[in-house]
């Protein structure tokens, strides 16, 4: 039964996530809307049932197969990624490093900064 | 051909089950030779799956929409999964709570980041106004980037791609990069893979960085995603796409 509750659990969440985007006109995908719906009922419950533990920990572990369907559809386009192959490239690679680079060393500092205060505190 | 083998490969094409089962042996193999490659990400199982199934659809003359009707099934499962994101973000509530500022301020700020390189670099080299609007929301996880472009008029499908790729470089240049900026702090690195290479940068993280550079790379991917899929279109609207 557990599997099974964590399914439901899950689907459920999205429905309501689905139904909230449609009748909120939100610009949102309807599974983000459920992720937190999903959060919240979390929150409200105060732990994770097992079912639902189960299930998710499933879905995560091979997340990366899922994109393999939607992935193919690639091949449709092959015409318009030959043309701008060059453009691709160069804004992939490019706009990635950056984000990186920016990221992490945001990040690091703000993290270290703090790190620094709570030392001065004690 | 014999004619009874013949009826037979006419009977498994027009199944759906041959599709599921093509998509399911594709990514084993892509497992597989990932592991024998050290997880080297362009041997990634999804680039090395999605390349094989486009290889046997296109030698065997199946067309993508015959193929769907099989693959929808795993595809269908995206739908909980991306529900299912809301489980790390959970577990790592408290962690999340305390470090709530430099975590939100570095997510705004690397998606933004991401979204203006993005479109500033494909802008300058004549990307069309459709390839950027594809190409916009390839930061983040599938469903997610899929849903914003089609919101912003992009291409869905090949949005994916983008995504994939992105997930395939990010996975790879990340870790060099840590090394090049002496990043040893396993939640920065964690968090940094999974904002700008989603469920790869997620899965390298666990694999090659460990289980606190996951949890933070699963967070950072999920916060991302919820983030760039309210601020991206008010975004795209000030930038005048």
């Amino acid at each position: 039964m557990a599997v099974l509750i964590g399914f439901v659990g899950l689907l459920a969440c999205q429905l309501l996530g689905e139904l909230i985007v449609k009748a909120g006109h939100l610009p949102i995908p309807g599974p983000v809307a459920g992720m937190i719906v999903m959060l919240i009922a979390l929150m409200v419950r105060g732990r994770v049932p097992d079912g639902v533990r189960l299930v998710s920990e499933g879905l995560l572990k091979y997340l990366t197969l899922l994109y393999v369907p939607a992935g193919v559809g690639i091949m449709v386009y092959f015409a318009t990624l030959g043309q701008n192959l060059l453009t691709i490239a160069v804004t992939l690679v490019g706009s990635i490093v950056l984000t990186q680079v920016v990221t992490a060393l945001v990040l690091k500092a703000l993290t270290r900064k703090r790190g620094q205060n709570e030392a001065d505190c004690s | 051909m014999t004619p009874a083998i013949d009826q037979l490969w006419v009977y498994l094409t027009s199944e759906p089950l041959l599709n599921l089962l093509l998509t399911f042996v594709a990514y084993m193999i892509g497992v597989t030779l990932h592991r024998f490659f050290r997880g080297f990400a362009l041997f990634h199982p999804v680039i090395v799956a999605t390349t094989l199934i486009v290889l046997t659809l296109l030698g065997t003359g199946t067309s993508y929409t015959r193929y769907f009707d099989g693959a929808q099934f795993i595809h269908f499962l995206l739908g909980p999964a991306t529900v299912a994101l809301a489980i790390p973000l959970y577990d790592h509530l408290g962690k999340v709570r305390q470090m709530l500022f430099p975590i939100m301020s570095a997510c705004v700020i690397g998606i933004l980041v991401a979204a203006v390189t993005t479109l500033g670099i494909a802008y300058a080299m004549g990307a069309s106004h459709e390839l950027l609007m594809t190409l916009a929301p390839r930061s983040v996880t599938t469903p997610i980037a899929m849903g914003v472009a089609d919101e912003l008029g992009g291409i869905p499908p090949l949005a994916v791609g983008f995504v994939l790729l992105t997930g395939a470089i990010g996975a790879t240049t990340g870790p060099l990069l840590f090394k090049l900026l002496r990043i040893d702090d396993p939640a920065v690195q964690g968090f940094t893979m999974g904002l700008s290479a989603h469920g790869f940068g997620t899965a390298q993280s666990f694999s090659t960085l460990g289980p606190v550079a996951g949890a933070f790379a699963g967070l950072s991917m999920g916060l991302t995603g919820l983030v760039t899929a309210f601020l991206l279109p008010v975004l795209v609207m000030w930038l005048g796409g």
